[in-house]
């Protein structure tokens, strides 16, 4: 199932403040979307008026190509996984998964054995096979979120809207389920979109990420294109860890503020004036004090230990220590002397928090 | 018990200080205030001789006026769950003005004086009274029948009702709602399925206690109740009516069999709510 959200307005209610404020959004069949974004920045906001929970002011939202009025047309055809799962606590698992199914009228319900083989198949599908008799109490949070989706899934959705499903879970226990909700959505060819505050759970599992922010959609792009190209100096800070660096450009050189920063050069079309380095951490680059002029005078590199194959060091600036780290390879690392000069020259540029360069 | 006695002596190996003192306060507060009493009211009867006991106990009269207290109370309370549900959804769910002083007042009946009640119910619904009088021409007579003793005690036990079932309402979780919506259910079965079946635990123990309040009901309903032996007598009154005929013996056994049909209701009650309540427990 498609969505198209064009133009959508929401306001708080009972306020001039919009909640979503001018969204256009169009996911086709079969994508995998990640809405991201700090909180209060209208993603749940934007899911649930596509789920119908929620009215909005101006703008349409399509979905197969078409309006839909009231909650009782969606009903069945999106599959919807709360937050805290809102499982049903006075019902069994079983019951949970079937309820959509059982609230049927007579003449469209399936018979009590094909419900009970369909719950039995999604228990399979969930992994979690011998779960239909407990209670929702009496499971673990990753078991209810699968109860959740199962739950969802019961009725054949062919969209599926997950409002910040991992929340609730543990580390080890997100990044499997991640994995396999992937496998799943390729498996059942729904179309899914994904609320998250987490960018890196994001950038793993969808294969769009639209970052939002004020109620407004600041970057709509694959993860390689947002990672690559970010649009603002929020996308880049939202991203992961991004030092930032005030400098001016002048006649094709960014000369940075701070001293132990080495000047760079920039490309022509950016105009002249004071603009923003960001980067990665990884992407710092240091040069050892003999390399370059003496002129400049060299600032503390201090060594933090090696995680994730990198290591990690902080640079120590005048008024401030900004971290970088270099990939750790036993026998190819670069060796960090205790001090020297940082090279930003693979910096994106933002102006005014918009990139520039 | 043996256990109990000695983790008492030994202090509970409990991190909290003054697990004996406030153990030992616990017990002899509810040993003073419900088990002396209670033991008392288990032993008196016994006490002019077991013949006497049994000749009270073949009193038509009493058993009249037992199963009409039981009876009403039954039905009062049993009226007031539909009642107290909706009440207790308005005061949570409904965004209705003057909610907060519709709030304060719920608790009035328990805290006016129960003859106060009983007085203002029999001027309203007697013969004469503002309602009474219109609805006697259209053939419904309240005061001074049994629907009168049920009337007075539904007023006395709604607050049980609402006070139990409102803050699991207030509780339960709107997104429950929104799911069961989105599955494909239609407003009568959310309502059913999936926001009264999570309160019948509170609204049986909301029953419950409506039930013992109106069994034990004294003040409220004599005025209304119109009092006729075998017909709108309540055993409470009955236990007074024995007691100024300086009749102990029929007065305590009274007393008894009302208490002990009262544990066994409750102890009943009980058993369904946990019934009902399964899915809560645990891990």
């Amino acid at each position: 199932m498609s969505v198209q959200v064009e133009h959508l307005v929401r306001y708080a209610p009972g306020s001039t403040r919009r909640l979503l404020n001018d969204v256009s959004l169009n996911v086709p069949t079969g994508a995998f979307v990640a809405l991201v974004g700090p909180s209060g920045a209208g993603k749940t906001t934007l899911l649930r008026a596509i789920a119908g929970l929620d009215t909005f002011e101006q703008g349409t939202l399509l979905l197969d190509g078409q309006t839909m009025g009231t909650m009782r047309d969606r009903a069945r055809k999106i599959g919807f996984v709360f937050q805290n799962y809102a499982l049903f606590p006075h019902m069994t698992v079983a019951k949970n998964i079937s309820f959509g199914l059982d609230v049927l009228p007579r003449s469209e319900r399936p018979s009590r054995s094909a419900i009970a083989a369909r719950v039995q198949e999604l228990l399979d599908l969930m992994q979690i096979p011998d779960a239909g008799a407990s209670y929702p109490a009496r499971l673990s949070g990753g078991q209810r979120q699968r109860v959740a989706l199962a739950r969802a899934l019961a009725t054949g959705p062919k969209l599926l809207l997950l409002d910040e499903p991992f929340g609730a879970l543990d580390p080890i226990v997100r990044r499997s389920i991640r994995t396999w909700l992937k496998a799943l959505h390729e498996r059942l060819g729904l179309t899914t979109i994904l609320v998250t505050h987490d960018q890196d759970e994001a950038v793993e599992i969808a294969d769009r990420i639209v970052v939002m922010q004020h109620g407004q959609i600041v970057q709509d792009a694959t993860p390689e294109e947002l990672n690559r190209n970010p649009q603002t100096a929020f996308v880049m800070e939202f991203l992961g860890e991004a030092p930032s660096f005030n400098g001016i450009v002048q006649d094709g050189l960014m000369v940075p503020d701070e001293a132990g920063l080495l000047p760079f050069a920039v490309d022509a079309s950016v105009p002249p004036g004071p603009v923003t380095a960001m980067l990665r951490p990884y992407e710092i680059q240091v040069c050892g004090p003999d390399e370059r002029s003496a002129q400049e005078p060299v600032i503390p590199l201090v060594a933090e230990g090696a995680r994730n194959g990198y290591r990690h060091y902080r640079a120590q600036l005048a008024e401030r220590s900004v971290p970088f780290s270099i990939p750790d390879f036993t026998e190819n690392t670069v060796e960090i002397q205790a001090s020297g000069l940082l090279d930003i020259s693979r910096a994106r540029l933002f102006r005014d928090g918009e990139r520039c360069g | 018990m043996k256990q109990a006695v000695l983790s008492f002596l030994r202090g509970g190996g409990s991190a909290l200080p003054g697990y004996r003192l406030a153990l030992g306060v616990t017990l002899l507060w509810t040993g003073f205030f419900i088990v002396l009493p209670l033991c008392a009211l288990i032993i008196r009867p016994w006490q002019d001789g077991v013949g006497a006991m049994v000749a009270a106990t073949h009193d038509t009269r009493m058993f009249a006026a037992l199963w009409t207290s039981f009876s009403s109370a039954f039905l009062a309370a049993v009226l007031n769950v539909p009642l107290g549900l909706l009440l207790a959804w308005a005061l949570v769910r409904g965004d209705l003005p003057g909610r907060k002083i519709a709030d304060a007042l719920i608790d009035l009946p328990l805290a006016l004086p129960t003859a106060v009640s009983g007085i203002t119910l029999a001027t309203l619904y007697g013969p004469q009274g503002w309602l009474g009088a219109p609805l006697a021409k259209l053939g419904l007579v309240l005061a001074y029948s049994r629907t009168g003793i049920v009337l007075a005690l539904m007023f006395v036990g709604l607050p049980f009702v609402v006070r139990t079932v409102e803050p699991v309402l207030k509780n339960l979780p709107r997104d429950m709602e929104e799911a069961a919506v989105l599955l494909g259910a239609r407003p009568w079965q959310v309502v059913t399925r999936v926001v009264i079946a999570p309160l019948l635990p509170a609204l049986v123990t909301g029953f419950g206690l409506a039930f013992a309040r109106g069994v034990g009901e004294y003040g409220s309903v004599i005025f209304i109740a119109g009092n006729q032996p075998f017909k709108s007598e309540i055993a409470p009154l009955l236990i007074v009516v024995r007691l100024q005929e300086f009749d102990y013996a029929g007065a305590t056994a009274i007393a008894l069999i009302l208490l002990l049909t009262s544990l066994l209701a409750l102890v009943l009650v009980s058993l369904v709510r946990r019934r009902l309540s399964v899915w809560g427990e645990q891990r």
